[in-house]
This record gives structure tokens, C-alpha cells and sequence, in this order.
């Protein structure tokens, strides 16, 4: 007698509690740092205390005589391991200018915490003492901070390249719509502002591992990546191994935001000096040296212009930016101000856009991709002169957005940067955002309190967003000349007592992928997703993957998961058509079983048909044995999530002080898998936005030395800055993947700047304009507000 | 130097240079790399652990001043049987974590939190809570789980 499987009712949609959280609640869960590799070396790095300087000399005696030191070297020691430079995968125009970067700087430093020299010692602390001991003369050298000061070329850092600029790239489809459009302008608006530097601060620091094979030849990384597979394809090709010899394995990460979406110097050196020594080589990074050399985020000069008719309709967008490089470029430095070149006209439907990006070195730690990439710098932009634009037509802010959203009629929607925007209402969500926050009696009490001559001014600030993400089809890729493609894969294997084994290529690093995909494949398949392991993050078990950034994973690794789930339904329904006697046509599949339509006594579980197909014992002519299928799905187009935020905050007029007093969300990422999750990505996005909006800058002195370089002197927000968030959400699937999804893990960091930032100018409007820039300080704020009154 | 102390209702001892950091001691001597390092400032909290009952950053107490203390770790908050405690199980329900980094230093500051507060609201929390950093959650949620383990704990 068969055992009907019991039905299980769809997951997909549920808030499923995250099988990943027993073991980091118990400390059972193993950081790199945490891992226990006997006999392992331990690098001490030294690093540049200036941010430009010339390397005179290195005397390393001292070090090497010191306690447990095992070697110490310089850039010249090390100068044959290298099979090429550090990688920069995004070489945005043919022209683009890079200096030379290897894992220790010769020659010239130029930022601090360049890597000078290297110290091999039997522990850690052993390895931190001979740091010290290591004698560097530098001469120090003009320092070039200031982006516009980069682009002056008053000093040029790397003289081989003859300027400070390393590409311009601009998208100007239609210049002579721009010409006419700012030519016949009822209204311009021409804004001006700073995207400051931002730390990224994952809560765990870089950490490293390298184990040779006993025997010589195979190498194991353990890294704290977010990119595994891109990290064992550059490390071949940087250090001279062989692909096949390299397996990275990325344990449990403790957060990235793009700041471990990178190939570092030191991934380089333990790889390379594991294999001098042909020992394990480790190393942990402290916060200190996090600060200064894992990559920053954002450093930007935006200027936007709108050009907007009578009725303030928009009739021109255009954006020229500057975007600070630092001292190198690193894996994809400078494709990140592109991320959002399409951008800058936002949620809102114009005829002519121009975007022109100038990238400059400075002697600063070079950037790369933060929560957000590129879109978080657009969508402030866009948004914050969209508030202009409605003060200068004289309507309210409210208004100036209906005027312009990109009608729900026209999607997809053919953009003029030359997009397509998969699906959107933005009117409906927009609506559905203002009467959730209660935007009409905060408008109320607003001028209640301006009435009452409270010294507390409330103020409202609104930012509709719109991102790309789901990077990415590979031909867009390519027409961006990015290096790598934007495809994902995923294997589902189904085993013989029915458990399911899915195999991705994204790499999570607290983004609960592991219970997200165990729903995706649950659902399909109509079981538990407690029978679903899924399997990441180890070359060796998934050999193939593009890892987790930009919004990727659900949208495209997800998407993959969900169609090798269903090419393994595919073949199970043949093998149960096979044994049931029918056509495949005539089976119905519902809560784990198949079943002939119209003969209900004929059913036959999944479970059934799993063993047969281990067995073998009476598959259909010619088929092979197992239940497994793999993909690589590469997507269509990107996917548009979008949503209204709110933000109310309170300025008091005499200390400059902004409180934070509410934060509403109303997000549409189509599809929602796991809504618990959903939820999670929007509040951090939103704390790590609201954080670069009132609290966070990397700081730099005129000679290029870090002043914010501890946790102490960087204002993460803690939850005392913090409100709790109110969240809503629409759904508008996206036509671009089978699951309607589009993506979550950026949007909060991408809305909030500018909703947090027109608060204030809202709350401050009666003073008159206020000019003011990211972090709004209260020492910011106060001036800001004197500047109205003299 | 020698230090004894208790760690987890186990006695152990152990030979350390003087300025090894409690944190250290407690990582790589004793091997539990629950309590994690997230800075060199004493700013982030995810070294914090419970000495005599109550929540110290573990980075702030070199080893030797430890002598004689009784300390818990994250690895000492469940039962033997390994069912979590009231706090680990409300931060799961509440989806109060992500990458789990800062996690361990913010179930124990949570505990000490609610152990010495009755009568914890929202603000009492966040203010509670102001020396433990987390990048991943935006705090929302592990509010929340701190306010439904304090009321589960009857606090």
C-alpha cells in the first residue's frame, strides 16, 4: 500500500523563522577568525601613516629578530609571487587610467593604511609587537583630499598617469532634447551636494585563511567574502595558481554591505606566502585597520539640474558628479557611480537626461560598493531637488511628485537613460504611503507648532525611490564592459529517502538565504522546508556562483533555485507517469504527490518516485538514474523595486539637535518569499541610511589622515539614535522572474538619506533656504539656520 | 600568571601573560568563539559577557582581574540539553539577528538588561542597550525580542 504524503500548504509568503539563527544564538556559529588551523602563521600588517608619501627606506632587522617572527617582508621580497596586479574588474571606458596596485605598496603610499610590509609570526600578538618594530622612513608628500581639488590636478598623486582624473563617462542620449529642455524652461533648479564618505563597518572585521595541502599543490581559503567564487577566480589569476587548486570557503560572515565584495591585499598575501612557506597563513583584521583600509562607501560632488515647465512638470534631468576613487582602484571602484548613472531622474517621467561622471584619485582609502551602490547617491539626488523644484513651482512637495510620477499605464516603461522598468504603480503606493503615515495631520500639527512659536519645529520629508537591481543581464554587463556576468546557478538534488539538497551560488552573509531558498524549493515541490537543506559559499560544493550583491541573490539566485526545483518535477513527473501507467499529461501534482486526473485512488508520492530513481530498477527506457537538475539563469532585465518613505523629525532651533521621532515605509519589492526577512532588510537598509543622513562620515584631514577611524569616533547609530520603523508594503511582481520578486536588501539604505534630509529642510523652510549636507549634525544644523538670518 | 576562575559552572585554570585581554583568554585559551571582537575602543559590545551576573565588555578586563570571578558566555546560556533561553528564543522569533556577529554580546547585555529592570519599555531598552552595536538589524527587532523575552521572564 502506498503512504500518501501529507499535504503541506504553500510556504512561499509565510514568516518562517530562520533555520540559520540556533547556532549564532548559542556560539556555536564559526566566524573565519573563529576556526582553529594548528601550526597556522599569523600576518601583521604594516601600513602607511600618511596619506601620500614616498617609501625611503624599510629596515626590517629589528622585526625579524623579534619574538616568533618567522619573516618580514617588503614589496620587493614578494615582487615575483605575483602572477598580476590587484584585480579592478571594471575598466568603465577604454581610456580609463589605473595605477599600478599590488598587494604592498613601492615606491609611494598613498592613503593611510597602505600596505607597506608584511610580518609572519607564530601568533597574533607576536605578529602585532614586530608591526612595531618594523622602521619605515617615508617622506611626506602634498596630499590631495578634496574632490575638486583631485580634479584641478594641482597636485597629481600617480604621476605616470599625468592627472588625478581616471575616467569620464557619459550618457547623453538626447542632446539636443537637453538643450531645448533647459533652453525653454519655466522653472530650473540647479542643486549642488555631497555624498560624504561612509565606513561600512560590517560587525565582523576582514579575516583570512589559508591551508596548503599537506602534500603541497591544493589550497584552502577561508576568507570573510561575500564573493567566494570571484574570489577564487582572481586569486588564480593574481597569484599564480592554478583555478582547480584554490577552494574558498566563506564560514559564517558577519555582514559585508559590499565591503567584502572585494579581492583584498591581504587574501593576496596569505594565499602567496602559504605557499612560500607551505603553511597555513592567517589574519584577522582590527577595527582600526578596517577603518582604513576595507573599502569605503559613496564620496561623491553631485550637481542635478531640472529643467520643468509651467506646471512643474519635468521636461530635462541632468547630473554631473564627481566620484572619489581613493588611492587605487579595487574590484569594481569604478562601475560603482554608475550603478546609478540611470537614475538621477528617479520615479519621474522625462523627455531628455544627461548623467556625466568624472572618477578622480584622491590619497584616501579607495571605494567600492556600499549597501546601495550608486543608486543611494541618485535617488538623494533626485530627490532632494525634486523638494527644490516644489518650493520654486510653489506647490507642495506632495504634489510636485504627482505631477511627474512615471505613469502606472506606461510600464514597462521605456526609460530615457535607457532602461526598462519591469512594473510599477507608483501613484497607488505613493497614496497608500501618505495615509499610513497620516500625512495630512502631520501637515496639521506641523503648523500648529510653527503657531505656537515652539522653538521645536517638526518637519516632514518625503523620497519615492526607484532602484535597479538584480544585477544583472550579462549582455547589459558587457555593455558596461564589466568584467564578470550576471547570471546565478543552483542545483536541486532530490535524495533517495526524499530529502532535498539545493546547491546555490549566492554567498549569504545574514540574509537568511538558507531558509528563503528551503522555501522556495519546499514550495514547489509541495513539502516541509524542514526536508530542504540548502548548501553555499564552498567552491568545492558549488563550483559555480556570482555570489551576493546589488540585490542579486532572491531575484536571481532565488529565481535559479526555483527553476532547477522545477526541471527536477519535470523529470520526477516522467518517472511517475512511468510507473503509474499514464501519460505525464494526465498527472496532477499537489502536496508532495502525483495523481491521475480523474482516478484519485492512483496516487504516488515524490518519496516513492525519489527511490525508484536511486534504485533504477524501473525507470523508463533510456533515462538515467537520480533526481537531480542544475541551471544558470541569467535574467532578462533588471528588477525595479520602489517604495514612500516618510520621515518626521523634530530640529530644535537653539542646539541644532534632530530628533528622529517617526519613520514610515511603505516598499514594493514584488513577491514577497519570507515577509520576517523582508522586514529585517528594510530596517537595516534604513538605519545604515538614516546613519549616513545624521550621524556618519569618514573624516579626513588636509594631509589625507583618517580622524574617524575607531568605532569610537564613527557614529554607528546604536538604538538610542534609532526609532522603531513603521512599515507597510505594496506588491507589484515584477514580470522579469518566474517568483514576481525583485529585491530588498538595498532599498532602506537607498530611500532614507533624502527623506531624513527634506525633513529637516522642511522643518527649517520658514527661516528660509537651508543649505545643508549629510551628516546633519547639530553643530550643521545650527549654522544652517544662522546662515537663514544673516 | 596563573588565573581560576569559573566559566560556565566549569572551574578552570590556566597560565596567561598579564596583559592578555579577558576576551582573548576567553577565545583562544578556554576555545569559546561565541563572544566575538568587533573593535579595539570598547565601542561595540560583541565582546560582552555576564562576571558575577552582570554584563561587562569582556575587552575591558584583562584575564588576571578575572581571578576568582564567575563568568557566563553565549556557549553557557542554553540548558545542557541545548533548548535556547527565554532571550536566545525570543531573538529567533523576532528575526532579532542576521549575521549573528554582534549577536552573542547583545543576548548578553539583553539578559543582564532584563535581569536588572523591571518594568522595561521600549525606550528603557534602547537606552539599555546603547553599548551594543549592530549593522544588520537597524535594532527594530531586537527590541522587540528583548521586550518579549523580558515580559516572557517576567520582568
Amino acid at each position: 500500500m502506498t503512504t500518501v504524503q501529507d499535504a503541506v500548504p504553500g510556504v512561499i509568503g509565510t514568516r518562517v523563522l530562520r533555520r540559520e539563527d540556533p547556532e549564532l544564538l548559542t556560539g556555536e556559529g564559526r566566524f573565519t577568525d573563529d576556526l582553529k588551523i594548528p601550526a597556522a602563521l599569523w600576518l601583521g600588517v604594516v601600513r602607511s601613516p600618511f596619506g601620500r608619501a614616498k617609501i625611503l627606506s624599510i629596515d626590517t632587522s629589528a622585526a625579524k629578530a623579534a619574538p616568533g617572527v618567522v619573516a618580514v617582508y617588503t614589496a620587493t621580497d614578494l615582487q615575483s609571487e605575483w602572477a598580476g596586479p590587484i584585480p579592478s574588474a571594471w575598466q568603465v571606458t577604454p581610456d580609463m587610467k589605473s595605477p599600478a596596485h599590488y598587494p604592498l605598496a613601492s615606491g609611494s603610499a598613498n592613503y593611510v593604511g597602505d600596505p607597506v610590509a608584511v610580518v609572519v609570526a607564530n601568533s597574533p600578538k607576536e605578529a602585532a609587537d614586530a608591526v612595531g618594530m618594523v622602521d619605515v622612513e617615508y617622506e611626506q608628500l602634498p596630499a590631495v583630499v578634496d574632490l575638486e581639488d583631485a580634479l584641478s590636478d594641482r597636485v597629481v598623486i600617480h604621476s605616470e598617469l599625468g592627472t588625478n582624473v581616471s575616467y569620464v563617462w557619459e550618457l547623453n542620449p538626447n542632446p539636443d532634447g537637453i538643450k531645448t529642455a533647459f533652453d525653454n524652461a519655466a522653472y530650473v533648479v540647479k542643486e549642488r551636494y555631497i555624498q560624504q564618505r561612509l565606513i561600512p563597518a560590517a560587525m565582523e572585521p576582514r579575516s583570512v585563511a589559508v591551508v596548503p595541502s599537506p602534500m603541497g599543490g591544493d589550497y584552502t581559503v577561508y576568507s570573510a567574502t561575500q564573493i567566494p567564487h570571484i574570489l577564487k577566480v582572481m586569486l588564480g589569476l593574481t597569484v599564480g595558481i592554478s583555478e582547480s587548486k584554490i577552494r574558498v570557503i566563506a564560514p559564517a560572515v558577519g555582514g559585508g554591505f559590499g565591503s567584502k565584495l572585494d579581492v583584498y591585499p591581504e587574501e593576496l598575501l596569505c594565499l602567496a606566502l602559504a605557499r612560500k612557506h607551505r603553511l597555513p597563513v592567517r589574519w584577522t583584521e582590527e577595527r582600526s585597520e578596517n577603518s582604513q583600509a576595507t573599502i569605503q562607501g559613496r564620496g561623491q560632488v553631485q550637481w542635478i539640474e531640472l529643467a520643468a515647465d509651467a506646471n512643474g512638470k519635468l521636461t530635462g534631468v541632468r547630473a554631473d558628479i564627481i566620484a572619489d576613487m581613493g588611492g587605487y582602484q579595487q574590484l569594481i571602484t569604478a562601475g560603482v557611480p554608475l550603478l546609478g548613472a540611470f537614475l538621477y531622474h528617479g520615479v519621474y517621467d522625462t523627455p531628455a537626461y544627461a548623467f556625466k561622471c568624472t572618477g578622480v584619485y584622491t590619497n584616501k582609502t579607495p571605494t567600492d560598493a556600499y549597501r546601495g551602490a550608486g543608486r543611494p547617491e541618485a535617488t538623494y539626488a533626485i530627490e532632494r531637488a525634486m523638494d527644490a523644484l516644489a518650493v520654486k513651482v510653489g506647490v507642495d512637495t506632495v504634489e510636485i511628485r504627482r505631477r511627474n510620477f512615471i505613469p502606472t499605464e506606461s510600464f514597462p516603461y521605456n526609460s530615457p537613460a535607457g532602461l526598462v522598468f519591469d512594473s510599477g504603480d507608483y501613484a497607488a503606493n505613493f497614496t497608500q504611503g501618505l495615509n499610513f503615515a497620516g500625512y495630512d495631520a502631520l501637515r496639521k500639527k506641523q503648523a500648529e507648532m510653527r503657531a505656537s512659536g515652539s522653538k521645536k519645529h517638526l518637519g516632514i520629508g518625503i523620497s519615492f525611490f526607484v532602484e535597479m537591481c538584480g544585477l544583472a543581464p550579462s549582455r547589459v554587463l558587457a555593455s558596461l564592459n564589466y568584467s564578470a556576468g550576471g547570471w546565478e546557478s543552483a542545483t536541486v538534488r532530490i535524495l533517495p529517502t526524499c530529502k532535498v539538497q539545493v546547491v546555490t551560488g549566492t554567498a549569504p552573509h545574514g540574509q537568511g538565504h538558507e531558509t528563503s531558498w528551503a522555501m522556495i524549493a519546499a514550495d514547489k515541490l509541495g513539502i516541509s522546508p524542514d526536508d530542504v537543506e540548502v548548501l553555499h559559499s564552498d567552491t568545492a560544493i558549488s563550483p559555480f556562483g556570482l555570489d551576493t550583491y546589488g540585490s542579486r541573490s532572491l531575484s536571481v539566485g532565488g529565481t535559479a533555485v526555483y527553476i532547477a526545483t522545477e526541471r527536477v518535477l519535470d523529470k520526477a513527473r516522467k518517472i511517475a507517469a512511468h510507473l503509474l501507467e499514464a501519460s505525464e499529461e494526465d498527472l496532477d501534482y499537489a502536496g508532495g504527490n502525483f495523481s491521475v486526473k480523474g482516478s484519485p485512488e492512483k496516487v504516488l508520492p515524490l518519496a516513492a518516485v525519489a527511490f525508484e530513481s536511486f534504485t533504477a530498477h524501473n525507470l523508463p527506457d533510456g533515462m538515467e538514474p537520480n533526481l537531480e537538475a542544475s541551471t544558470s539563469w541569467d535574467p532578462p532585465n533588471f528588477t525595479f523595486p520602489y517604495g514612500t518613505h516618510i520621515a518626521v523629525v523634530e530640529v530644535d532651533e537653539d542646539t541644532g539637535k534632530v530628533d528622529l521621532v517617526r519613520y514610515v515605509a511603505v516598499d514594493d519589492c514584488g513577491n514577497r518569499i519570507n515577509p520576517l526577512i523582508v522586514e529585517g532588510q528594510v530596517h537595516g537598509g534604513l538605519a545604515q541610511g538614516i546613519g549616513q543622513a545624521l550621524f556618519e562620515e569618514a573624516v579626513y584631514d588636509e594631509t589625507g589622515n583618517l580622524l574617524t577611524a575607531t568605532l569610537a569616533d564613527y557614529l554607528v547609530p546604536s538604538a538610542a539614535e534609532l526609532p522603531s520603523f513603521e512599515l507597510d508594503h505594496t506588491v507589484t511582481p515584477s514580470p522579469t522572474n518566474p517568483l514576481g520578486v525583485k529585491g530588498i536588501g538595498e532599498a532602506g539604505a537607498i530611500a532614507s538619506p533624502p527623506a531624513v534630509m527634506n525633513a529637516i529642510v522642511d522643518a527649517l523652510s520658514h527661516f528660509g533656504k537651508i543649505n545643508i549636507d549629510m551628516p546633519a549634525s547639530p553643530e550643521k544644523v545650527w549654522k544652517a539656520i544662522q546662515a537663514t538670518k544673516a | 600568571m596563573k588565573v581560576t576562575l569559573t566559566v560556565n559552572g566549569k572551574q578552570v585554570s590556566r597560565d596567561v601573560e598579564p596583559r592578555t585581554l579577558l576576551v582573548h583568554f576567553i577565545r583562544e585559551d578556554l576555545s569559546l568563539t561565541g563572544t566575538n571582537v568587533g573593535c579595539d575602543t570598547s565601542s561595540c559590545g560583541a565582546c560582552t559577557i555576564l562576571m558575577g551576573g552582570e554584563s561587562v565588555k569582556s575587552c575591558t578586563v584583562l584575564a588576571v582581574q578575572a581571578d576568582g570571578a564567575e563568568i557566563t558566555t553565549i556557549e553557557g546560556m542554553a540548558s545542557a540539553d541545548g533548548t535556547m533561553n527565554a532571550v536566545q528564543r525570543a531573538f529567533q522569533e523576532n528575526h532579532g539577528l542576521q549575521c549573528g556577529y554582534c549577536t552573542p554580546g547583545m543576548v548578553m547585555a539583553s539578559y543582564s538588561l532584563i535581569k536588572e529592570n523591571s518594568n522595561l519599555d521600549e525606550a528603557a531598552v534602547r537606552e539599555g542597550l546603547e553599548g551594543n552595536l549592530c549593522r544588520c538589524t537597524g535594532y527594530h527587532n531586537i527590541v522587540k525580542a528583548v521586550l518579549a523575552a523580558a515580559s516572557e521572564m517576567g520582568a
